[in-house]
């Protein structure tokens, strides 16, 4: 089958009711999303499909077709495409602030988290306090680090509006 | 085995143990440019075992403690850069690997900084003279003359690298303890805010995670249990494989030894599939009390007691109020956000596993005891997996991955799945406290009893347990640090009479498997202290942190008190016997804690800020001001986080967070049979590190138990009742409200 990630095609070998979170971790190496409960219910697996948060764990091949996925490896791109700008940065807004703000501390679920707050700050330049957690309840943080993730998406949101 | 290109020499050690030395290809090390040196010995009397200096002016620590996600792989690196003048830069901790990590223990109770600290600091120290010793040689220059930046020592108009000053390769400078260590009003790289070397790997997504690793023509595997634990020590028994129930995957192996059950596959999606539809029929013993009935059986178990403190004489304490109670806690579990996982490669004649934990020493020694290796056979790598705050699955997914690996004769990957993380968890044990606290007519604490109810902690790995059959056991090390002790129990104030009691529940007839959970037991032991204390200030009409100050005589744990009193702009009231309000009742509370395994060394204060909704019984945390004194805080920005970390979690445990079991088995099972805190609810926290000068403490456990009873105050405050049992769920709060 083939299937669009990150830019760019992959003929992969698997049953099509392969959940995509193991073609991705799997075939395709990538670290990004990565398992945690395999019931959509903590978004570790996150990745954007058609730049629309989807938890790849649930998610058969077969149902993917042949939308662009997009993994926290290819966000910097996503936000560049999103942008339009003429090269991609380093890292996504999101990213930086959470170097900035040293958000993570395991960092396991970050994953997850970045890929939520980037589709929210695609859909919502501006999010309220309200906003922010509401969009980001479906993922959760055994570290606790919700507090810094708050400042961070908040921080990420200001700068993209210079 | 050619796993990863090795980026360590071969250490005597290894020799004859053929091609078992690994190296890393870890994204933890992305950011450390050095190359890595096995150090020529592993003696703790001699420096280089601790410290390597490279030629290139860079060195290597071999650091006993592993990355947890808590930030000790920077922090360390702080340490030793303070001590020898360096750059952190030309600094780089070894990953963690039995072959040539010095053991400096498990990484438990927040004691990378507070206990191994001090020996990589005392290296660190006798490094610097030897080097300067050197120098004064080489540029034929005065030692009080020398100065050393960035690892190059000046003096007399010359300059030298500390890497031009080492021996060779096999040189053991004496580590005699002797060396004088830097005065910390000289710090100047301790106490900065570095940023974490780890972070900007996770947030990009190339750290190599325990997840993530992979050996070449490894099998994945699922392993096969009962959807839950039953009692400790009463295990499921196979009574019939179904091995036809997967016949259409044809790629699928089971494997079997005694009542432990695995199935293995080149595709993992195969191996997942395979676990699910195995069908299996199983003997479940009913040797649970069920969850509605676990406290009572705790309680009026035969116990093993001893009097943990007996001073002054309670019989003759003349209390003006006394307040009394009974206060449940549950078992909680681990539950790290990532499952466990662990590769092994086991042959005939050796055994290397990556994994998780806490403890690659001990470990190394049960993956030897089950494969029947000698010890030297066995080498254990740690990979960082995600938080798991004590004694997760880690080690039962490494045994479960070199026992089938020995079996299938092939590397192998264990990946739990949430099922397994969940339910075949080591939990936080649950707890009975009845407490009894009296004052007199001033508000002065006059006498304190406690008696505590729990089991203990158990020692045997599941997948061990069902491969063997061996006999279980409860750990039996004397008061552990899950005791019912003076640190936690009323050891902030000064209180004349005290009588402390543990009555030690034999854990072994019908409960789950416990372990130690972050801040192990603590919040147990404040949940119900520190509401008493409440609700003897309220007795004596005075204000909570006043109450708490005229029972305080040591500074330290004043200035944890002060310190949330003053970040929370606390306004002094005695506490309302009724609350007034509507639908919607706000509370405030304040609470202390510590952890008997630092030996009630760093303190814990909190304010809470809440509301309480009457009609559904829900509570929500708006603030934690939250106030640790932990000595210098090598890293602030750190600590910190901890503080945030400790408020957020020890708010889901307060609020939420309870193992549910039938008498059978667990049965809370995946994130919305055991819910946690998440974005919607948790509290903006106030982090406050309290000055201090005294040497570096833990920092990951104390706020945990502030924070849980801080909360619980506060719902007092709101509603001007007690609960006596957590989590407070919505249905506690409503059934206390009704009663």
């Amino acid at each position: 089958m083939r299937i669009v990630v990150n830019e760019r095609v992959h003929e992969v070998d698997a049953d099509p009711d392969t959940p995509l979170l193991y073609v991705l971790a799997d075939e395709l190496k990538l670290k990004g999303p990565r398992f945690g409960c395999g019931l959509a219910q903590c978004g570790s697996c996150s990745v954007l499909l058609d730049g629309r948060e989807l938890r790849s764990c649930v998610t058969p091949l077969s149902a993917v077709g042949q939308g662009a996925i997009t993994t926290l490896e290819g966000l910097p791109r996503f936000y560049a495409a999103t942008r339009k700008l003429p090269t991609s940065p380093d890292l996504h807004p999101i990213q930086q602030a959470f170097i900035d703000e040293q958000a993570p501390q395991c960092g396991y679920c970050f994953n997850g988290i970045a890929i939520k707050a980037a589709e929210l700050l695609s859909q919502k330049p501006n999010p309220s306090e309200v906003e922010i957690r509401q969009a980001m309840d479906g993922h959760l943080c055994r570290c606790g680090t919700y507090p810094r993730v708050m400042k961070a998406i908040r921080r990420a949101a200001a700068e993209m509006q210079k | 085995m050619n796993f990863h290109q090795t980026q360590f020499a071969r250490r005597d050690l290894l020799k004859g143990a053929g091609a078992l030395v690994i190296g890393f290809n870890s994204g933890l090390f992305a950011a450390a440019t050095v190359a890595h040196a096995a150090p020529a010995v592993r003696d703790p009397k001699v420096v280089n075992s601790w410290i390597a200096m490279n030629k290139d002016n860079t060195a290597t620590i071999y650091f006993g403690k592993v990355e947890l996600g808590q930030g000790n792989s920077t922090t360390i690196l702080q340490l030793v850069a303070e001590e020898l003048d360096m750059d952190i830069a030309q600094l780089s901790v070894a990953p963690v690997d039995t072959a040539h990590s010095m053991n400096q223990g498990a990484t438990v109770s927040s004691s990378s900084i507070f206990q191994a600290g001090p020996q990589i600091r005392s290296a660190a120290a006798e490094l610097r003279q030897e080097l300067l010793r050197r120098a004064v040689l080489k540029l034929n220059v005065a030692a009080d003359q020398l100065t050393v930046a960035n690892g190059n020592v000046a003096g007399g108009g010359k300059t030298i690298s500390y890497g031009a000053l080492i021996g060779d390769e096999n040189e053991q400078i004496p580590l005699t303890g002797k060396a004088a260590v830097k005065d910390p009003a000289k710090y100047t790289i301790v106490g900065k805010r570095l940023k974490r070397r780890d972070i900007e790997a996770k947030v990009k997504g190339s750290y190599a995670y325990m997840q993530h690793a992979t050996m070449p023509g490894m099998l994945h595997a699922r392993v096969v249990r009962p959807r839950g634990q039953g009692g400790y020590g009463h295990g499921p028994k196979i009574i019939a494989v179904d091995a036809s129930s997967i016949k259409d995957l044809r790629d699928v192996r089971i494997v079997q030894q005694g009542d432990f059950l695995a199935v293995v596959a080149p595709r993992q999606w195969d191996a997942v599939r395979a676990a699910d539809k195995l069908k299996v029929e199983w003997e479940l013993p009913e040797s649970l009390p069920g969850t509605a009935k676990l406290h009572d059986k705790l309680r009026g178990s035969t116990t093993n007691d001893t009097t943990m403190l007996n001073e002054g004489n309670l019989a003759q304490a003349a209390a003006a109020h006394v307040a009394s109670g009974t206060f449940h806690g549950p078992y909680q579990a681990h539950a790290p956000f990532g499952p466990s996982c662990a590769l092994a490669d086991v042959k005939a004649d050796g055994a290397i596993v990556q994994c998780s934990s806490q403890d690659v020493f001990a470990l190394r020694d049960s993956v030897a005891g089950l494969l029947e290796l000698q010890k030297d056979r066995v080498q254990v790598q740690y990979i960082e997996g995600a938080g798991c705050f004590g004694h997760s699955c880690y080690d039962d997914a490494a045994l479960a991955a070199a026992l089938i690996s020995k079996l299938v004769a092939k590397p192998v990957r264990v990946q739990f799945m949430r099922w397994d993380e969940h339910g075949w968890d080591n939990y936080g044990p649950p707890h009975v406290g009845e407490v009894r606290i009296g004052a007199d007519r001033d508000g002065r604490l006059v006498s304190y009893e406690y008696h505590g109810w729990h089991h203990g902690w158990m020692i045997e790995e599941t997948s061990d347990h069902l491969a063997t059959g061996k006999p279980v056991h409860e750990l039996d090390k004397g008061p552990g640090s899950l005791f019912v002790n003076k640190f936690d129990a009323g050891g902030m104030y000064d209180i004349p009479n005290r009588l402390l009691v543990n009555h030690a529940v034999p854990g072994l007839q019908g409960y789950l498997k416990g372990a130690n959970l972050r801040s192990p037991m603590d919040m147990h032991y404040s949940f119900a202290s520190e509401q008493l204390i409440d609700r003897l200030a309220r007795m004596s009409n005075l204000d909570p942190i006043e109450f708490r100050r005229r029972n305080i005589k040591a500074e330290r744990w004043l200035g944890v008190l002060n310190a949330v009193a003053k970040a929370s702009d606390w306004q002094p009231a005695p506490l309302s016997t009724s609350p007034t309000g509507g639908t919607v009742v706000r509370g405030r509370g304040v609470a202390l804690g510590t952890h008997k395994a630092t030996l009630g060394g760093a303190l814990g204060g909190a304010v809470a800020e809440i509301e309480v909704d009457r009609s559904t019984g829900t509570i929500i945390v708006k603030h934690i001001y939250a106030a640790l004194d932990c000595g210098i805080a090598i890293n602030p920005d750190v600590v910190e986080s901890q503080i945030v970390g400790m408020s957020v979690q020890a708010t889901s445990r307060m609020l939420k967070e309870a193992v549910t079991f039938s008498k059978t088995n667990v049965t809370s099972l995946d994130w919305k049979s055991y819910p946690t805190l998440r974005f919607g609810q948790h509290p903006d926290v106030t982090a406050i590190i309290v000055t201090s000068k005294d040497p570096p403490l833990g920092a990951g456990e104390e706020v945990v138990p502030a924070v849980g009873a801080a909360i619980a105050n506060a719902v007092y405050d709101a509603i001007g009742i007690q609960l006596t049992e957590y989590p407070m769920t919505p249905e506690r709060v409503l059934a206390a409200l009704k009663s």
